[in-house]
């Protein structure tokens, strides 16, 4: 099985929300990617829609770089709803 | 519990004070309760650990639909048989699960398939008993699923990402199985003849002691759960894992009108456990290394499977390449 390339899977669990990943499968190529899948994530009908994507494809930011990416939200308080104090006579805003 | 005896290759487990930077900060991650994830940093031998504790609950899954598989022509009923295929399928798909989380690992799934194949890799003692009749079926989903639940749904918290959200999914699917067992059992005990009821007491009698022994040795004799339990792979001890299946499964026994081949077996009202008698731990180990009543041929027909599925894999390649070309 190792030599059969690796597959991302993702299932939209109803209509409405995303597709989110569930786990990955082995196949020679998206056809039976997406028979796999279907398979092994969605036998209780865990959901209505299906992406398989190969791995490779998938490009993922560095642990390395979380600071990087991620910290300079921690600065921008401002970009928060809460930030803003309103008087309690505006009522909910 | 599907993984019996994992070695950690730790002789001790290490103090802070022992740890480098990269150890101290992972232990303290651990410690926090923050979920492990493929790319993060980890010791060799948690790594090594965890690949040997998912292979084996890999091969447990796969190794454990042959016992069923034995009864599925035979099934009483076409909603009897329909129902064990079902089972039987999910067990196939909780291997894959599995063998994926392990991947994450850098482990590689042929490699460590092949490690089962030649008798280095380990999968559960239970699946080396036979499966003598139908009521084996209710026997094993009952118990054999009921312990794997313990231990599982307490796995649902171990500390490496994919391995607990692989056992989210598994004891989801789990308690189907354990139910289904049940009700065969429930379902002969009520309306069966007298000597249906007595396959069903059989089945116990068989099948008893072999399900406690899934939980692994005594915790005196388990020397890697220390590491194990640090790490947080491990969450229970192997007695704690144990005393809670005893507990929750004698009053289901009760229920059927069924007793469990142990004359020590009693309520303890003190502890508010059940007290139990002595495991055969020779049988244990025996069956472990080998030499249980079905190693042999559980074994060969994994090989087997392998073996003459082979041109599958293969026709499926070659179809695969076809199509590119043509593609291009």
């Amino acid at each position: 099985m190792s030599e059969y390339p690796l597959y991302e899977v993702f299932v939209r669990s109803k209509h409405g929300l995303n597709h989110k990943h569930v786990g990955s499968v082995h196949a020679i190529d998206d056809a039976m990617a997406m028979e796999n899948a279907r398979e092994l994530y969605t036998r209780r009908c865990e959901g209505v829609s299906i992406w398989v994507v190969p791995s490779k494809m998938i490009t993922a930011s560095a642990l390395d770089d979380k600071e990087a990416l991620f910290d300079p939200s921690q600065d921008k308080i401002y970009r928060h709803a809460s930030f803003y104090e309103l008087p309690d006579e505006v009522g909910h805003m | 519990m599907y993984a019996q005896l994992v070695e950690t290759g730790v002789k001790k487990v290490k103090s802070i004070d022992e740890m480098n930077k990269d150890e101290s900060e992972f232990q303290a991650k651990i410690d926090a309760e923050i979920k492990i994830e493929a790319k993060n940093w980890m010791p060799d031998a948690y790594r090594k650990t965890l690949i040997r504790q998912i292979s084996q609950h890999a091969h447990s899954e796969i190794v454990g639909m042959l016992p069923e598989g034995n009864w599925l022509t035979r099934a009483p009923t076409l909603k009897r048989k329909l129902q064990l295929l079902a089972k039987i399928q999910d067990e196939a798909g909780h291997g894959l699960y599995l063998y994926s989380a392990m991947e994450t690992l850098g482990a590689d799934r042929d490699t460590e398939i092949e490690k089962l194949h030649s008798g280095k890799a380990k999968y559960s003692s239970i699946f080396n008993y036979p499966t003598l009749n139908w009521t084996d079926m209710g026997a094993i989903g009952w118990l054999v699923d009921g312990a794997a639940i313990v231990n599982q749904v307490v796995l649902q918290r171990t500390s490496y990402g994919p391995y607990s959200r692989a056992m989210v999914r598994i004891c989801k699917e789990e308690s189907f199985h354990q139910r289904q067992g049940y009700e065969i059992l429930l379902t002969i005990m009520r309306h069966g003849t007298k000597a249906q009821k007595a396959m069903v007491q059989d089945s116990i009698n068989r099948l008893w002691w072999p399900s406690l022994m899934m939980f692994g040795p005594t915790d005196d004799d388990s020397p890697n759960s220390k590491q194990s339990l640090a790490w947080k792979i491990k969450r229970k001890s192997n007695d704690e894992l144990r005393q809670m299946f005893i507990d929750q499964t004698i009053p289901q026994l009760e229920f059927l009108g069924c007793t469990v081949p142990d004359p020590d077996l009693k309520w303890n009202e003190e502890t508010g456990h059940y007290d139990f008698g002595n495991i055969d731990w020779d049988e244990f180990y025996a069956v472990l290394k080998g030499n249980g009543p079905c190693n042999q041929e559980r074994l060969a027909k994994r090989k087997n499977a392998i073996d003459q599925g082979a041109w599958v894999r293969e026709a499926a390649v070659a179809y695969a390449n076809k199509h590119k070309i043509e593609a291009i």
